[in-house]
């Protein structure tokens, strides 16, 4: 199987703070990738330099073995990155449907509004992928009034519209109860089931051993290792990621 | 999950009706108020001094005063939706008249001076932008050091001096920017229509309006989304530029001459017009609509004050109550809604 993305030696620092320093990281067609870490080891850097938000210091991107120069996030869109931020990317006081086509609104060339049909996309989409009654979905409602599952169902809806090749979903279970967290993982597996991939962020080792293909462990900025889920058990994976946080080593 | 606002149970489509009114209540209640403070205010008028406004002397003088500045509120509103503020726009209707004056006598052509009075508006706009977007430097304190900064420039420039205007008498520019259709309506209302319809347009139904929503209400996820922020903050300090230019000059052709003070004394009724309006200070809430009828209270306020009988003393203490208790109105109606 071919690699969707795949980067090389990609370093980052923020002034003093070296973020991230000399990462490869791949993500297989149709594989599930798990992103592993303490706070402060660079998860949310790594993915932000896939979305385009951040550019790497030094180091290349190739997605679909093509090197990508300047990285941004439109052409990341475009390259079929879809991201479940942490902090999910909302606007609170806009509507459902403007926040669905967020950065991407449906417009003719002259850069005009097809408003009707944003709206029949969010109850279409809302309906069809987060399974919402037809009666109970409005488009027009303002986001400030959901709750956070519903906000997060927007994020990961609005992810899906636009046919994403790579779901990055960034910490999506906090915040969830527990209904919802496993609503959740189901929607994980169904990526993968569709035949695209992702990369899934979470603190709960838990929740990523159990949808994961293949996991990785990131510590201070570095690639501390990298398992096939398949070849080690939940316990061992635990025992080394306690290890990492102490001593910055697997073994 | 269930997608917020109403859960309807079978046979509740009357509930899901009430839900649906309510909210359409809550979307449009700033609007409505704005527009129930304009009639209440009307009505008190009306009463007080029937004289005045039972006649249609007093909406001509409206009609012809409040767009000198009202162009120029409306894109300010997309300014101050997105997060930001323009306090310059005053120097710049001058500005933009010391342009259309050097154009015109560089090229005897009202015409090219008139486009080149826009250009420049537009372009000390955008500069604006340049400053505050590349540097950094929060829209507040910049557009204040800009506002003097411009003024100073005509000062220098006109030394002072002003122009006479007479020689646009006849002349299709002045007959279309502010001629007296049927001999009543003055041409600068219909301009504040159309420059308020398309705002309207560009804000509500354009791309460029969605992410100026979307900046305003949380810069963040706009930038995570793919929005071009610097672009579009930028362009917007370029489009008031562009209208103060425009405000600028109906206002000097109307009154026949270019004062080098032009614009001073507007600063706060413009601004007090958009919040008047229900535009929200903190960002990413304000209609269009709700500034042209903002534009039109604060206008009416003072000749209303006056035909009422009280001095001119009573005037800023009437626009200040007007305007506190609205903006508090607007702060309690939106914490409800919320």
């Amino acid at each position: 199987m071919g690699n969707i993305l795949e980067m090389r030696g990609v370093c980052k620092s923020f002034g003093e703070v070296q973020s991230l320093s000399d990462i490869d990281f791949r993500v297989c067609e149709n594989e599930i990738v798990g992103l592993l870490g303490d706070n402060g080891a660079g998860k949310s850097t790594l993915i932000k330099i896939i979305t385009g938000y951040h550019r790497p210091d030094r180091g290349e991107i190739h997605f679909h073995g093509r090197k990508v120069e300047n990285l941004t996030v439109p052409k990341a869109r475009a390259l079929g990155v879809e991201t479940v931020y942490q902090e999910r990317a909302l606007a609170d006081l806009q509507t459902l449907w403007r926040n669905i086509f967020l950065g991407r609104e449906l417009c003719n060339r002259a850069g005009f509004l097809d408003v009707s049909k944003m709206k029949r996309e969010t109850h279409r989409l809302m309906v069809e992928a987060m399974e919402y009654t037809s009666s109970a979905v409005n488009p027009d409602a303002v986001i400030k009034t959901f709750s956070g599952g519903e906000k997060q169902g927007v994020a990961i809806t609005r992810a899906l519209y636009f046919h994403a090749e790579l779901v990055i979903l960034d910490e999506p279970t906090m915040g969830l109860s527990l209904q919802e967290t496993r609503k959740l993982i189901d929607f994980v597996r169904g990526i993968k089931s569709a035949g695209k991939s992702a990369i899934f962020i979470d603190h709960n080792v838990f929740h990523v051993y159990s949808v994961a293909d293949r996991v990785v462990v990131l510590d201070r900025g570095r690639v501390a290792g990298e398992f096939l889920t398949r070849d080690i058990t939940l316990d061992d994976l635990m025992e080394k990621m306690y290890r990492v946080a102490q001593t910055g080593s697997l073994d | 999950m269930t997608a917020g606002v109403e859960t309807p149970r079978q046979g509740s489509t009357d509930r899901l009706w009430t839900a649906r009114i309510a909210q359409h209540v809550r979307k449009n209640g700033l609007q409505y108020g704005i527009i129930g403070v304009l009639f209440g205010l009307w009505l008190l008028f009306i009463a007080g001094a029937p004289n005045t406004f039972l006649k249609p002397d007093i909406y001509r003088a409206l009609m012809t005063s409040v767009p000198y500045w009202g162009v120029i509120a409306l894109p300010l509103t997309m300014v101050i939706i997105a997060g930001d503020i323009d306090l310059s726009f005053i120097s710049i209707m001058a500005v933009g008249m010391v342009a259309f004056w050097q154009v015109y006598e560089w090229t005897g052509s009202l015409g090219v001076a008139f486009v080149g009075c826009l250009t420049v508006g537009f372009l000390v706009g955008l500069l604006n932008g340049i400053i505050i977007v590349r540097l950094g430097i929060p829209a507040l304190i910049a557009t204040i050091g800009t506002q003097f900064f411009w003024r100073g420039v005509v000062e220098v420039i006109r030394g002072g001096q002003g122009e006479s205007l007479v020689l646009t008498k006849g002349t299709i520019l002045r007959d279309s920017l502010v001629g007296k259709i049927n001999g009543y309506f003055p041409a600068q209302v219909i301009w504040m229509v159309l420059i308020g319809i398309a705002v309207w347009m560009l804000l509500n139904r354009h791309k460029f309006g969605a992410h100026v929503y979307l900046i305003g209400d949380n810069e963040n996820s706009a930038r995570l989304m793919g929005v071009n922020v610097e672009r579009t903050r930028m362009l917007l300090f370029a489009l008031v530029g562009l209208a103060a230019a425009f405000g600028g000059i109906i206002q000097s052709v109307d009154v026949w001459y270019f004062w080098p003070n032009l614009g001073e004394g507007y600063l706060m009724n413009t601004l007090a017009a958009v919040f008047l309006g229900g535009t929200s200070v903190f960002g990413g809430t304000g209609t269009i609509l709700g500034t042209f009828v903002g534009c039109f209270i604060i206008g009416a306020i003072q000749p209303g004050i006056i035909a009422i009988g009280l001095t001119g003393y009573w005037t800023k203490l009437i626009y200040g109550l007007i305007i506190t208790v609205s903006v508090a109105m607007h702060t309690i109606l939106r914490k409800r809604i919320s």
